[in-house]
């Protein structure tokens, strides 16, 4: 009786998620287009849905909530679910939409849709070979396996994300780095893409008026064909086409610097607006912040290579640690288990909802940047395959933030994965992330101010 | 040939509905092979002959501004964008029959080009709503374009040109809908020709020809250097 009331908390959360997830493919996601394959909004839905669900099933571990045979029997239903929409599902249907998009393979879109699929599962497959992830006493087709690579892509994605937000997050916030932009400067910009578009306006008229001088004359601008047209052409010089194409390769190199000065010039309106908002209230509160997060970061890079030069791995998790040095050196003495789980459950509580959150701006930021109206239905599923994928593998490397008694059910359901390998890999990835985007950003902030005085 | 007068019409509308090819068909009379992103904004010239085949015939240089981007950018994105704004003389709204959303941006897109003119009349900034009065009070013409006609199926088609028409009767404009991958939409002699031309001598008539008829001395080639702003001079 019991499993069936748990059973029913559980499928209504799980259509509350789903809700959830519709709206905000709706509302944000999809707000300039219109969605003709609504597959398509089903399947991240349900992928956003049933990742929720292995997050409230973590919630509910820590506070005892629910029996926990019927806790075990729904982390293990989540888990087969969710490995079958992000390997066989989603990558299935970016396919098809891909095929879809190409106008050749239109009548078999099925079949190619299939071998686009094989195709992805046979690299999918190789990914696991170098990495030291599984005793090989495992089965063909068992949930480790698949797991096992799933969460070396997603811990991947984790750790490149990690990286470089932790350093784009104090840029941006911090105002130190705003580089100094005057009205004038942005007039100054402005006029020159005027002065060129007027460039280009006047050159596009003399093809324009020679274009139809050429078809008044009768004379169509292809090339002298057949024999006379040859003897022609070496008498009487072709020289109005000849100039055309000059004053073409003229337009053409033209049109590439419009658009250079017009970027240039957007890019100068956003760091004024950035100067301005910095100067708001809100505008100083995030620039201290960003101020405490630099140290963060810096801790962060530290952690990572003491972690890597001294092959360290974290036994104990932040919680038990926390409550030992209180109660060890401080001398305070409170009623260990309680707090221990209600400390795990709100840092836990925490971690979850800024990933879900950090990861949800992320993708509509990355979807508003880079989607058309042709390729929106292949970027949402990819989007989906990446969400499913970072929060498979979240829920591996949260096990690192819980209490010994809480981490038994992710160990006993997940198999026997080294989670260690896990963390090592991400601090690797993490370390080489947030050093690239170090660079990355140091060479972009360098090279903005001699564009800027070369003008 | 002498140098001509010019008038510079804008083309707005959202990313993706082609009006890079709309343009392109326009000016070189040819279909756009491979269409790309446009960044920033494209210029081509059409050679317009206002009130042809009539004794008062004089050509005209029409500048198509084809500005990229999307209704939803960011404010500095769009102040970026209004340079292009300055001194327009007509505006081509072009939107996607097969996509409802971009024909509804175009109220958007065309309260943020007409934002920009230093207009007499003044046009209201309201919180993006459209108001119909604004554009029967407004001076300058608007001609309402929608493409892709042959991707809708014939049983929406009724449904789809019902609702075009009432979306041109909100701009008080004239609509043509075609297919910027075919040319004999736009052939000569053809309804949709008579509209667009009936639309360049509009715009034409209302930069450079009084109320009674008189002839405003056309202004040549004049490069704006403007010290601060770049201000339209208008005539009533």
């Amino acid at each position: 009786m019991s499993f069936l009331i748990d059973s029913g908390i559980m499928v209504t959360s799980q259509v509350l998620f789903f809700g959830f997830g519709w709206l905000f493919f709706m509302r944000k996601l999809f707000k300039d287009y219109e969605v003709r394959q609504y597959v398509v909004q089903v399947i991240f839905s349900v992928t956003f849905a049933f990742s929720c669900t292995m997050f409230e099933l973590i919630i509910f571990e820590i506070l005892g909530v629910l029996n926990s045979s019927s806790r075990y029997f729904h982390w293990k239903l989540n888990l087969c679910v969710i490995l079958l929409i992000l390997v066989f599902l989603v990558p299935f249907y970016i396919g098809y939409f891909v095929v879809s998009n190409i106008r050749l393979l239109h009548r078999q879109k099925l079949l190619f849709a299939c071998v686009l699929w094989l195709t992805f599962m046979y690299f999918f497959w190789k990914l696991g070979d170098p990495f030291p992830i599984l005793s090989p006493k495992h089965g063909i087709l068992s949930i480790e396996q698949l797991i096992s690579r799933v969460g070396v892509i997603g811990v991947t994605l984790m750790a490149l994300l990690s990286g470089f937000g932790a350093v784009n997050c104090p840029y941006t916030y911090m105002s130190y780095f705003l580089r100094n932009v005057t009205d004038a400067d942005i007039l100054a910009l402005e006029r020159r893409l005027l002065q060129t578009m007027d460039m280009i306006v006047s050159k596009k008229k003399r093809i324009a008026v020679a274009h139809r001088t050429m078809f008044q004359r009768g004379e169509v601008h292809n090339k002298p064909t057949g024999f006379w047209g040859m003897i022609k052409s070496v008498t009487t010089s072709v020289a109005g086409s000849e100039n055309l194409s000059l004053i073409q390769q003229e337009v053409d190199a033209l049109e590439e610097l419009s658009r250079q000065l017009f970027l240039e010039t957007a890019d100068l309106h956003a760091t004024k607006e950035r100067i301005e908002y910095s100067k708001t209230f809100q505008g100083k509160y995030f620039n201290f912040l960003g101020y405490f997060f630099s140290i963060y970061c810096v801790w962060k890079i530290f952690m990572a290579t003491i972690n890597i030069v001294f092959d360290r791995v974290g036994k104990t998790d932040p919680v038990t640690r926390g409550i030992e040095i209180t109660v060890n050196y401080l001398g305070i003495q409170f009623d260990v288990k309680f707090w221990s789980q209600h400390i795990s459950f709100i840092l836990v509580g925490i971690i979850i909802v800024t990933s879900i959150r950090g990861l949800l701006i992320t993708l509509t930021k990355f979807f508003y940047a880079i989607s058309s109206s042709k390729s929106s239905n292949v970027i949402v599923l990819l989007l989906a395959q990446i969400m499913g994928m970072y929060f498979v593998s979240s829920v591996l490397l949260i096990r690192m933030s819980m209490p010994l008694e809480y981490r038994t059910i992710i160990t006993e359901v997940l198999g026997e994965l080294q989670f260690n390998f896990y963390h090592r890999w991400f601090d690797v990835i993490f370390l080489v992330s947030a050093l690239s985007s170090i660079l990355f950003l140091y060479l972009a902030h360098k090279q903005a101010p001699e564009k800027h005085m070369a003008l | 040939m002498a140098a001509l007068d010019r008038v510079k019409v804008l083309v707005l509308g959202d990313s993706g509905v082609g009006k890079s090819s709309l343009v392109h068909l326009l000016c070189q009379n040819q279909v756009l092979g491979n269409p790309s992103w446009t960044v920033g904004c494209s210029v081509d010239v059409r050679i317009h002959d206002y009130k042809e085949g009539t004794p008062e015939e004089k050509t005209y240089y029409i500048e198509l501004w084809d500005v990229g981007g999307s209704v939803g950018s960011a404010t500095s994105v769009k102040s970026t964008r209004a340079v292009f704004y300055n001194s327009l003389n007509g505006i081509i709204l072009v939107h996607d029959l097969t996509n409802k959303k971009s024909s509804q941006n175009l109220y958007r897109w065309s309260l943020e080009a007409l934002n920009r003119d230093v207009a007499p009349t003044g046009v209201l900034v309201t919180n993006g709503d459209y108001d119909r009065e604004q554009f029967a009070d407004n001076q300058i013409p608007l001609l309402v374009i929608g493409t892709k006609l042959d991707q809708i199926p014939e049983t929406k088609k009724h449904e789809v040109l019902t609702r075009t028409a009432f979306l041109a009767e909100d701009f008080n404009a004239e609509e043509i809908n075609l297919d910027c991958t075919n040319p004999r939409y736009l052939a000569a002699g053809s309804s949709n020709a008579v509209k667009l031309s009936r639309f360049f001598d509009k715009v034409i008539e209302k930069r450079y020809f009084l109320k009674d008829g008189n002839q405003i001395p056309g202004f040549s080639e004049r490069k704006r250097f403007g010290g601060g702003t770049l201000k339209s001079l208008h005539y009533d």
